[in-house]
Order: C-alpha cells, then structure tokens, then sequence
C-alpha cells in the first residue's frame, strides 16, 4: 500500500518488474565469494584466541610451517606496523593500528576469537591441522565485558595507549570518547514538567546475522597488482582499507565484488581479505579463506550492547519539556561504537526545548563493532520510545497522539542543531492511525498493543555510473554499488524511464574497482538515493547525445528534437518520421560513434527517514515467551522506485528488529568467552516466527533530489523492540527495560510483579 | 557574518557561547577566523589542513562534501557534528 505526495506521473518508477539477478540467484548460478576457485588455488584458515583478553608473548610456528602441504604461515610481525591515529580511509574514519590488529592480533588478544596467525596450505585440512601446531604463549588477563565494569576506576585497560581528551594525555582508559549534545536548560525543563520518567535499559550485543560468511580469494602477481574476490558492500573500501594494512599502492589492487548474501553493515570492512593477499604474496598462489558460523559471530563486528539512562518531563497536555539521556555503548576492542548516532538520534523524533545528553564509546574485551542498520539508533529508540510511551499513559493520552503531539516536522530543529527540511513522520504517525491494524480490536487475554517510532540519518556519499548504448537499442547501466537489497532492479529502472525504454532492455552491471569510478559503500540507505542519482543523470547525458545524434540524422539542431514517451520528435513537423532508440541505436556508428553516458556524484540534499511500527503480541503467561500477532509498519520512503524492494526492506529491517528484541544477543561466560556460536544457540526469527509484515509506504519526496528518493533500507529496524516491549506491558502490565525480551529475562520479570501483587494483597489483607 | 553552532564539549574555547559568529567564503576560511578569536578551537575541527574524519559539518541544513573548501554564505549556519556511518 503506498500513500504518494510526488505527484509525477512514471512509466517504469513504481512498476514491480522481475529483478534482474533473480534468475540466477533462484538457479544457483549466482557466484558468491566462496565459489570463485584458481588453478593452484590455496586454502587458508586463521587461528583464534580462546581468551578474551590475554598478552602475547610468543609465537612459535616453526612445526606448523613444517607441516607437509603448508605454504606460509603469518603473524602480525608479517604487516606493516601503523600509525595509532585516526585516518581517513575511503569513505570511513578509521584508527589503521587499530584495523591492522584486527587482522591479527599485535601484542594482545583482546577478545575471544582475535585472529593471532594465519596458515595457507593445499587444502583446508592441512591448514587446519597446521593452526593445531602453532605455539602461542598468553599470559592471561581479567576480561572486562561490560561498560559499567570498564569505567570502574581502576579497570583492567585494553588499550594502554588510549586517551580521551577530558582524562588527558596521562590517564590509561577504556573511555576513547565522551560527546555531549545540550540545548536549552533541563533543569528549568523539567521544573515545568508535570510528569517526569526516568528509566535504565541495557541491550545485548547483537549480529547483523547475514547468511554468507566472509570470504576472500587473494591474488598477488608477480607484477606486483593483487585482485581480490569478496563478498563485501563496498569494494573500493576493501581497496583502501588494504592498501592501508599491507602497504601496497591502491592503484595495484583490484578488488571483485561476488554477489553479497546478507551484510547489513558488517561488511563495510576488513577481516580475510589483507590475509588473502598477504599470504597469496608469500606463496605465490590464490588463497582462498572462508569464515565457519563460529568465526562469524566470534570475530567480526557484532553491534554494541549498551546501557542508557533516559529521562523525560512532559507537561500534563503532553507536550515534551525536557530529555536527558546517558548512552554508553560497548565498541568492542577498539574504539568507534556508533554510540554518536545513538545520541543524535534518541529524542530527535520529536521537537524538546530542553535537552542534555552525555555518550560515551567504550572498549570492552568484544569484538570490534561494526555498522548494522541505523547504527546506534535502535538501542537508543528502546529507551526514548519506552519512555515516550511511559509518559503518553501517564498523560492519558493515546500513545499515537501523544508523539503527534510532539512530531517533528519541517523546520524542526534536531538534536545536533540544524533544522529538518521536508519529513514524513507526522504522515507516518498518521497512517497508523488510520490502518485498519490500529482500527482492529485486539481481544483475548495476555495480548497487548504497542507502537514505537524512529529516526535515521541516511547518508549520501559518492557514486559513479555510466549507462552504454548498445547497437541494437539495449542499454547497460553500470555502477559500483554493490546490489543487496534490489538496486540493480532499481538502477535499471531509472534508466529505463529517462530513456523510455522497456527495463527488460536494461542490463544493470555491478563493475570492479578497475571499471567504475570511485563508489562508496552499499550502505547509509544510499545506492537507491546516491547510485540512482548518478545513473539519472548518466541516462540524461546519453539522452543528450542521442538527442544530437537524431539532430544530425534530421540535418537539425538537438534543441529542434524533443523526446517524450520513446520517440524522437522535430520540435516542429516538416515531414521527418519520429524515430525509436532501437531505430536509432544500429545508426550511432555512421552519425558520431558509440555513445556512452555517464555521470559522478557527491551526494547532497540526504534526506532523513522515519517509521512508525505498531506490534500486537501474546504473551505465554506460563513461560514468558512472546508470540507476535501483527506487524504493520509505516515509513516514510521518499519515492518508490521498486515498491516490492522498498517492502522488502521494511519487512526485512522490521524482523530483525524484532529478532534483537526477544530473542537475539552475544552470551558469554564468566571468562569472556562466547558460549553461543552457532545459528542454533543464537536465535535469530525465522520464516515460523513472524507474521505477514504489513507494511505502509508514506512517499514523501526528498527536496533538491530528481526523484525523490529517501534511503529506506535502514530505518524500520530502529521502531520494533521498543514497540513489542510498549505491547509486552500492555499484555503483562510489566515495563520490560532490557533487551532482549526473551523468555527467561520476562518470565523473571512477571514472576516479581506477581510476588510484588501477593504481597500487596496479603498486606491488605 | 556566518553563525557557527559551537559543540557543547568545545564551548570550553568559546566562553561558553554556544553561538558565535565567523568571516570566511569558506570552511577553511572560517575556521581560521573562528581561531582567530577563540585559540585552540582549530586543532579541535582541523588536522593535516583538513576537516577531522571523525568530524561533520553542516551548513544550512545540508552535509558538507568539500571539506574544508565548502562554500560559506554571509548568512550561513555551520554546524560541527560528530561523522556518522549507516549500515
């Protein structure tokens, strides 16, 4: 169901075609990383930590490289040493020192599952065995897993390097950053306040959970260029990144997206693939490594558990006073949470005079995080929007109404300062409202109702995209953004309409970094915004050029020639017969040569996204687990290019917000090692668990972009934990502060609310 | 003048003004003057003769792309914001 504002009047933009890659990925002919094999090829495997925090005082792998069949062996020592500072590296911020004891370990192990060694060997068995005989020698240290426990004064310090700069350049901490966001006076805010909620709420660490594990098949030739085959969302970050680690120049390294199963964030980085290369360099040989289950979760970026304090003054008409909020979130083993975007998200929904709020970015002994879909904003949404809905029941005012309340809407200020431009979550909140999920009654006993709504930023970035003019009229659009969520389906599509072809002529290529211009990342929701603007305008340029090329046929200027519904028209009839692309395509050699369009962007003009999620649940009174009845989420998507793809995206951000809110979360034991590494042991929702996702599409139109498109991939997992944990209370009448709400943790929960109703009866008694 | 929205962590250089004004018909321009009158705010925004990576700026409701050589308007208002990233 889509609610459009735009107002244009599209041929294809909007249509559901058949996607392009479909038939390859339902065949199996779709190659993904680990598929891709060379003669000679190398089979790499990486040795692990089995500590959370440990010194490493040796490495001996003398009878490993002795074992028959084994090609190299590399440690740390095998990189170059980098620069502890932060840097820009493509499109990222990053700490290189930082990144490159990643790839293996420098000194310390700092969680379990930090790569120390990596072996290549003829095949994986043997490069197994070959980790067995590797000889590390750890001096065991006190693991810090939790933000509270690693601000203690006089915590064990991972990094002994690290400083802030409130501490100073003496100080050993695991604080790497406090930001602070202030405007107006809280405390004057909250003295206007009729009702005040303050709460504390932790969320678990949690996987993006995509299906593909990293891969990398490295390969270093003699002439000193590598390629590498991956699996990743950003190839030329992949280039950076390992130029950076191994010191070579970008220029010599190619890097060769394979189709992506699944990234959601975690794969804007580097894990196998500087091995891949380095160990290729010493043997000689493609490498190929290819993470287990295990490795995934164990050793590449989960998202940040946190801990966050929230508290909100509203008056008693339900208008928000004032918020303060204190986020601290765990970055793993290195500094760079996402715990900045979890701030300047929490409360920016909604329009607060007053507002104070503290974050803080923490080193614990887990795995460095990574981005995963609105980084930072869901945990910070489980705070805000349990309080917000707290503080709607304390005003008696509808939830929905009281968030309309408080909207904000266009010249809103945000939390970080600058005014929103033209936004939709009034249209979201609305739309909700009016569904017939929110009009349905929900009876029965221990169900409950909940709504919760989010912000996120979007990003735009730049892209590169060329669209070919082929001889027999059909058409190439080629970019560098890898396709994960059906952008080629949309690439395709947008060229189709400018050029008013049939997309089923459209061939959307995803290039190499040797082929394409620079490209950032399939990420921030900005292919569809950023990608789609650069092959927009590549389309316009070919268009041009087809224009002067019909002008030249017809011996008149291409103003003279206008173009509209497929066909090539005199701006004034003289008897000249209109002609189709497919007419003029087999003519391009005879009037000028091929034609090719393209087009480069800095995108500018992002425009935010915001969705409104409502939940019905059921909650199991006996065990505390928590069926969902009905989803419906609205969502501000811009302009639809594919409608079924942008569905797609909200159904599929909406389950995995549901998945980190009852179920999914890193389990460690007391010595910091992760006892679940497995997809059986960590729950993530499957196809049994969920109902049909309803979804909304709210099309309002992103300002000063040709199309109107808004990022839509990232948002709709933000709402879901909050909105189950609103609908939990209303089933259970228990505020539910922790994620995820998973059996155990809910049943404890109603079990004391029990003890705390049979004590207050027997008193009364 | 352009308004430049002080950080609340930087206004420590600022007396505390959460709001100052700058001349510049660019960023970099600004920031030389923003150092002109409240020292030691540069080094906090600039490093290597450019914007932080860790550092975002905005300036009339739009992200900057160019750095530190992003056009600045008499009527500007420049945010410094902390650099995010999506998933």
């Amino acid at each position: 169901m889509a609610a459009s504002t735009n107002g244009h009047d599209y041929k294809v933009i909007g249509t559901r075609p058949v996607r392009p890659d479909g038939v390859d990925k339902v065949t199996g002919r779709a190659k993904y990383g680990a598929d891709y094999t060379f003669p000679g090829m190398l089979f790499g495997k990486v040795l692990r930590s089995p500590h959370a925090h440990a010194l490493i005082k040796s490495i001996n792998v003398e009878k490993a490289a002795a074992l028959p069949g084994v090609k190299a062996v590399v440690t740390s020592a095998d990189l170059p040493e980098l620069a502890d500072k932060m840097e820009a590296a493509g499109e990222q911020a990053i700490n290189l020192a930082h990144l490159s004891a990643t790839i293996l370990a420098r000194g310390k192990a700092l969680y379990d599952g930090h790569a120390i060694a990596a072996v290549a060997a003829t095949n994986p068995h043997i490069a197994e065995e070959a980790l067995r005989l590797i000889e590390v020698d750890y001096e065991i240290l006190p693991p810090v897993m939790s933000v509270e426990d690693a601000m203690k004064p006089g915590a064990p310090v991972l990094l002994p390097t690290l400083r802030n700069k409130e501490d100073g350049a003496d100080k050993e901490t695991n604080v790497a950053t406090h930001m602070q966001f202030k405007r107006g006076d809280v405390s004057e805010g909250f003295k206007q306040a009729d009702f005040v909620i303050e709460r504390e709420f932790k969320t678990a660490m949690v996987h993006q959970g995509y299906i593909e594990p990293h891969n990398a098949v490295g390969i270093y030739n003699a002439d000193g260029h590598a390629t590498i085959y991956c699996s990743t969302q950003g190839p030329f970050v992949v280039r950076s990144l390992c130029s950076a680690v191994l010191g070579i120049p970008e220029g010599k390294i190619k890097v060769v997206p394979a189709e992506i199963g699944g990234g959601f964030g975690g794969k804007t980085t580097v894990y196998l693939e500087p091995l891949s290369v380095l160990l290729s360099k010493i043997t000689g040989h493609p490498v190929k490594l290819v993470m287990t289950r295990g490795e995934v979760l164990r050793a590449t970026g989960p998202t940040s558990g946190s801990t966050i304090r929230c508290k909100m003054g509203a008056t008693k008409d339900g208008k928000l006073v004032a918020a303060e909020c204190w986020l601290a979130y765990e970055a793993g083993a290195y500094p760079g949470s996402p715990v900045g975007a979890g701030a300047m998200t929490i409360v920016t929904p909604y329009n607060i005079p007053n507002i104070l709020i503290d974050a803080y970015d923490v080193v614990v002994n887990r795995p460095k995080t990574a981005a995963y879909r609105a980084p930072g904003a869901t945990n910070a949404a489980m705070a805000s929007e349990t309080v917000i809905d707290e503080l709607a029941e304390k005003c008696g005012i509808d939830p929905l109404d009281f968030r309309l309340i408080n909207a904000s809407k266009e010249g809103t200020p945000q939390t970080v300062g600058p005014p929103f431009k033209r936004i939709g979550l009034v249209e979201t909140l609305e739309a909700i409202k009016k569904s017939a999920h929110y009009k349905s009654k929900l009876t029965g006993p221990n169900r409950g109702r909940g709504v919760a709504s989010g912000f996120w930023f979007n990003v735009g970035l730049q892209s590169s995209a060329t669209v070919n003019i082929h001889t027999d009229g059909t058409i190439s659009v080629v970019t560098g953004s890898v396709d994960i969520g059906g952008t080629r389906a949309a690439q395709a599509m947008i060229a189709a309409e400018v050029l008013g072809a049939d997309v089923n002529d459209v061939r959307p290529i995803v290039a190499d970094t040797d082929s394409i211009g620079h490209t950032d990342v399939t990420a921030g929701s900005r292919t569809a915004f950023a990608t789609g603007w650069a092959v927009y305008d590549a389309a316009h340029d070919a268009l041009r050029q087809l224009k002067e090329r019909v002008a030249k046929t017809w011996e008149k200027k291409p103003e003279e020639v206008v173009f509209a519904d497929g066909l090539f028209s005199p701006a004034s009839g003289n008897g000249v017969k209109p002609m189709t692309l497919k007419q003029l395509a087999p003519r391009l050699a005879r009037t000028g040569g091929p034609i090719i369009g393209r087009a480069t962007v800095n995108a500018r003009g992002v425009g935010p996204s915001f969705a409104t999620t409502l939940i019905d649940v059921e909650v199991d009174p006996d065990t505390g687990k928590v069926e969902i009845l009905r989803v419906t989420v609205a969502q501000d998507v811009g302009k639809a290019i594919h409608p079924a793809y942008v569905e797609g995206q909200m159904q599929g951000g909406t389950a995995q917000g549901i998945g980190w809110a009852l179920n999914e979360e890193y389990v460690y034991d007391d010595k910091g090692i992760l006892r679940n590494t497995g997809l059986l042991d960590y729950r993530m929702p499957t196809c049994l668990d969920l109902p049909e996702l309803e979804t909304i599409m709210i099309e309002v139109p992103t300002p000063g972009h040709p199309l109107g498109i808004r990022g839509v991939g990232e948002i709709p997992i933000v709402p879901p934990p909050a909105a189950i944990a609103n609908a939990i209370y209303r089933a259970t009448g228990v505020r539910m502060l922790e994620l995820p709400m998973s059996p155990p943790r809910l049943m404890k929960a109603i079990l004391k609310k029990r003890a705390a109703s049979d004590s207050q009866a027997a008193a009364a008694d | 003048m352009a308004t430049v929205v002080i950080p609340a962590l930087l206004r420590k250089f600022t007396d505390g003004k959460d709001r100052v004004t700058a001349n510049g018909r660019n960023l970099g321009q600004l920031v030389d003057d923003l150092e002109r009158q409240f020292p030691g705010l540069r080094e906090q925004l600039i490093e290597d003769g450019e914007v932080k990576p860790s550092v975002a700026v905005s300036i009339d409701g739009d992200m900057g792309t160019a750095g530190v050589l992003e056009p600045v308007r008499e009527s500007s208002e420049v945010f410094f914001l902390p650099a995010i990233g999506g998933g």
